[in-house]
This record gives C-alpha cells, structure tokens and sequence, in this order.
C-alpha cells in the first residue's frame, strides 16, 4: 500500500469535519449563499476531499472510507456545480409574466395542439354524420346519450336547480378531474408525444361529436351557451397540458439540438412545470365557471349573456397569452 | 460531466469536470415499492384526516363539506411527494424510513421543476394499474429510472450509513515485531492483493461484530493464509495470536 491509512485519516478528518458543517449548513438552508472567503474556503475543502478520494480509490480498498469520501464529495459536487439562480417566487409575475413567455416560447406545440384537436374534431362530426348510432360509443357520457333538443327543454323546465345544493361538489370534481386529463395529457408526452396525439385527438372526436349532435337537432344556441362560458378557459387548458406533452416529447427526440437528452429534458423542466402549472390555475376558473355559471339556462340566464361572456374570456385569454409579460423580463 | 452507462449496474458513476469518480448506489425496485407502500399509507391517513376535519362543516353545509374534502385530498395525493421531496432535500417519510433519496442523475442539486415533474408523471407510471408502466420501465433501465424519472432527469439512490472510518482497531501503538524485518515486510507488501488486504483490515474493523468463537475462526483462516504467503522467523510469530498477527500484517500494510 502507498499511503499511510492512519496518518492519512488523521491528516483529513479535520477537513472532512469542516466540510461537513459546510454541507449541513446547506442542508438546512438551501438558499443559502456563501460569503467569498467561505466560498473559497468550502471549494478548497471540496477539491482536498475529492482529492483524497481519489487516493483511496486507486491506492486503497478500505470501502467504508471510500463510501464515506464519495458521498461527502457527491454532496459538495451538487452545491459546487449548482448553476441555477436562486429566485424568490412570486406567483402573480409567476402567471402572469413567465406563463405568457413560456407559453410563446413553445408556440409551434400548441399550435399542434389546436391541429390534432380540429382533426379530431372533424372526425367526430364525420362518424356521427355516418353513423348516428356511434354515439353511445363516441360519446359514453350519460348526460350526452339523449335527443339535445329533449335535453334542452328538460334544462329550461329545470330552472337551474339540477344541481341545487350540489354545485361546489360538482365544481370541485369537474376541477379535479379536469386537472388529472390535463396532467395525463402532459404526462404522456413521455411516449414521445404518441400518447399525448392520441388523448388529444380523442377529446377533439368527443367534442366534434357533441358540437355535431347539438347542430343537427337544432340546438346551436343552447350548446354555445352551454359550452363556451367555461370551455373557452376548460378547453384550452387541456390544450396546455398537450402544449407541456409535446415540449416534452421535443426534448426527448431532440430534433436539430446538440446537447444530450438529459440537459435537452432539464432545459425545459421549468417551461414543462410553468405551463401545466397555469393549466391547472385556469381550470379552477372553468370549474367554478361550468358549477355556477354554464348550468344556468335560459329563462333564469338569457343565451345571449353566457354567449357575451364566453366571447370576452377567450378575447381576454388570446390578449393575455399573446401580450402577456412582453414588456418585462421573468 | 456525466459518465453515461449503458449496461445495467447498481450504481450510477459520476465523473466530475476535475476528473473525479464517485458513484451513487442505485436503489432497487423492492425498497422503492416499499417506500411506496408508506407513502400511499401516509397519504391515506391524511386524507383520512381530512374526511374527518370536514364532517363537521356539514353542519354549516354539506355541499361545502364534500367539496372541501374532495379538492384537499386531491392536492394532498398530488402534493404530498412533491412537498416532501422538496422540504426533505429528496426524501419522503417512505424513502426516509427506506433510506432512499431523489437526486440529479448528474449529480447535481434537485431543482424544484424536477421534483414537480417526476411526480406528475406518476400518472402515466400508475397505468395501467398499479404502477405497471412504471415498474417495467424501471426494470428495464439502466439507472433504474421510471418515466417520471426520465422525464425529470432523476434517479433514486440509497443513502449510505456513512460515518467516518474508525481505525483505533489497526492504530494501536503496541509493539509490531513484523516490523524488525524490513524486507520480509516489503514482500508481503508486494505479494497481498488489495482485496485480501481489504478482508483482513474489515475482520479487525468489525471484530466486535462477531461472536467469541467466529472470530477466533475468521482470524485464525486469515492468519494462516497470510503466514502461507511470507514466512516470517518463528520467534516473531510464534510469540504472537492468530488477531495480533493480522493486526501487525494490517500495520504493515497500509503504514509506509
């Protein structure tokens, strides 16, 4: 053996002590930010600890000590390289500049997004127009599986109170499971966007389907008063969710990018979290907006108002996403 | 700068920009699933919790009531992992009790995105059912990664029970009659593998860990072999037990 064991450790374990209450410092305050003596002072202590790691694993085969050394050193390695700027997070310049930017950043995704919902779209239309008794299967929804028109006058017999003392539960389950397609949209953005087509195509026929069904029986009116109070925000926001998909699928294929999956991946972590994260914000607003708002029908709400108030979110929304945060810096 | 592995291993070495190595031991599918299995327990009995904290606003109206429990259980499921992982630098209670920890697959600090996204594709690694997807993904893997790994550019390690080598057992400032014979030692420097040195330092490191008789059998093997290897004069070993033989030979070599 080359080097002394005893001397070796008595040598270092003042260094390695002194480390350690360096590491435990970050440990309990990530944030923490070093003064320039103490930053220097802890990147010498990393290097004489890393050094000496190095000894031991080509001189030694004490596997206690060589444990020890590499996850001493691993834990400095991260505080070392840490690259990222640590920022306060502020949640209204969080969503209402860095959502806008990040959601420009990845335009040609959502722009797929709004394609693959159309095609679908389409499709839906096509099938029903075809096959009329493909709606049980299209469109598996009990609430969807009647004549719209025999719905319709039902709705406005009803006077809204189908729902009476049930609104903030149907609220907060059209909320959560709203939240979990969205999620489910973005998360299979992993199959390299296969999964995320799929979803996204499928939720294009449904919708096809019912715009269809509505129109043919005549019921137009109704169904834009119905849908477009929340589904100007609810729709989009799954479409968000895609956007995220895709963003996701990008990085991993990592067409025309030179650097390696892992960093193309990390890169747009931030972008991937912002935006499903602002999904999410929006389809709390869709489902207050479809318990208390969409559910009302006409005599109680005119088709007129609900269609005006659609109108102005989605005016608002395409402001807000295309203006949003272009003055400022996130 | 990252060492990428190809082949399946246990650990996960890294390569710094100075060229140091060092790797992080992967954790396995078991003691993940284990972990797991507390979590879900955890999240079950806040949800629990929760149902129970609400019963009384039913009173003021039921409406409310479900609807309060419904959206705190769903951010509960969805925030209890990312919650714990960010406050306990990588752990949940699960991983914790299992000594496991989320980290950078490049060894670098976890960035909260990562721990966001890894979390949100629990979703996709739950189907069809019971983590399938991502249970066969994480088989599959070299890093032992599930998707949400994947997609966050995370891997699970275990924690090591580290604690500074105590080496009072190889130290000890007793008379070393090995030493008088210099070139008998440089020979046995030269002739002991690493590995063998490595067995004869743990058997002293971990004497205390074996009962009387075993020890005197694990000492007494290591004694005979390494007697086999460097005949030193009879005065010198016949004098001495088979353990202070071996902690001469362990002084021997790793002192210069």
């Amino acid at each position: 053996m080359l080097i002394d064991l005893g001397k070796f450790v008595e040598a270092e374990r003042p260094h390695w002590n002194a480390l350690e209450a360096v590491l435990q410092r970050f440990e309990n305050n990530p944030d923490l930010q070093l003064p320039l003596d103490e930053a220097q002072r802890f990147l010498y202590l990393y290097q004489r600890s890393a050094s000496g790691l190095a000894k031991i694993a080509t001189f030694a085969s004490e596997p206690d000590l060589k444990r020890y050394l590499e996850w001493l050193v691993s834990r400095a390695y991260a505080e070392i390289h840490e690259s990222h700027e640590r920022k306060f997070f502020n949640p209204w310049t969080w969503f209402t500049v860095s959502f806008p930017q990040a959601f420009r950043r990845h335009w040609q995704a959502f722009q797929m997004t709004i394609a693959l919902t159309i095609l679908g779209c389409i499709f839906g239309c096509i099938a029903l127009a075809i096959d009329p008794e493909a709606k049980a299967v299209i469109m598996p929804f009990s609430h969807l599986g009647g004549r719209p028109s025999e719905r319709v006058a039902q709705e406005m017999k009803d006077h809204g109170v189908r729902l009476s003392g049930h609104k903030t539960q149907f609220s907060a389950e059209l909320m959560t499971h709203n939240t979990k397609v969205t999620m489910l949209t973005m998360g299979l953005g992993i199959t390299f966007g296969l999964g995320t087509i799929i979803l996204l195509f499928y939720n294009g026929v449904v919708l096809g389907a019912v715009v269809f069904d509505y129109i043919a029986d005549g019921q137009l009116i109704f169904l834009l008063g119905w849908l477009l109070p929340h589904g100007v925000i609810e729709i989009p926001a799954i479409l968000l969710g895609g956007q995220a998909g895709f963003v996701i699928a990008h990085a991993l294929i990592g067409w025309g990018s030179r650097v390696d999956r892992r960093e193309r991946l990390r890169l747009a972590g931030p972008d991937i979290v912002t935006i499903i994260g602002a999904a999410a914000v929006f389809l709390v607003w869709a489902g207050i907006i479809e318990a208390f708002f969409s559910q009302y029908h006409e005599p109680v709400l005119p088709y007129g108002v609900k269609i005006a108030f659609g109108c102005a979110e989605l005016t608002a929304l395409v402001f807000f996403l295309w203006r949003g945060g272009r003055s400022k810096i996130a | 700068m990252t060492t990428a592995v190809s082949q399946r291993f246990d650990s996960l070495p890294i390569r710094t920009p100075e060229g140091i190595e060092f790797s992080l031991a992967l954790a396995g599918p078991v003691s993940r699933l284990m972990a797991m299995l507390v979590d879900l327990m955890v999240i079950a009995a806040v949800g629990k919790t929760i149902n129970m904290l609400a019963t009384p606003l039913v009173v003021l109206s039921d409406d409310a009531a479900s609807a309060l429990s419904l959206v705190l259980y769903f951010l509960v499921t969805f925030l209890y992992n990312i919650l714990c992982e960010w406050l306990l630098h990588g752990q949940t209670l699960g991983k914790r009790i299992f000594k496991l920890r989320v980290v950078d697959s490049a060894g670098l600090r976890l960035e909260p995105s990562q721990i966001i996204i890894r979390n949100l594709l629990r979703l996709v690694d739950g189907l069809p059912a019971f983590y399938l997807l991502g249970g066969v993904t994480c088989l599959l893997n070299s890093k032992m990664q599930r998707l949400g790994d994947i997609a966050a550019g995370t891997v699970v390690v275990r924690v090591p029970d580290v604690s500074q080598p105590d080496l009072d057992q190889i130290l000890g400032s007793k008379f070393n009659s090995l030493l008088q014979h210099r070139h008998l030692c440089a020979r046995l420097r030269q002739r002991v593998s690493p590995a063998l040195t490595a067995l004869a330092l743990q058997a002293l490191l971990r004497r205390d860990q074996l009962d009387a008789s075993s020890r005197l059998a694990v000492f007494k093997e290591l004694a005979d072999h390494f007697r086999q290897l460097v005949v030193f004069p009879p005065e010198v070993t016949e004098a001495i037990g088979d353990e202070q033989y071996i902690r001469n030979v362990v002084e021997v070599l790793y002192r210069k």
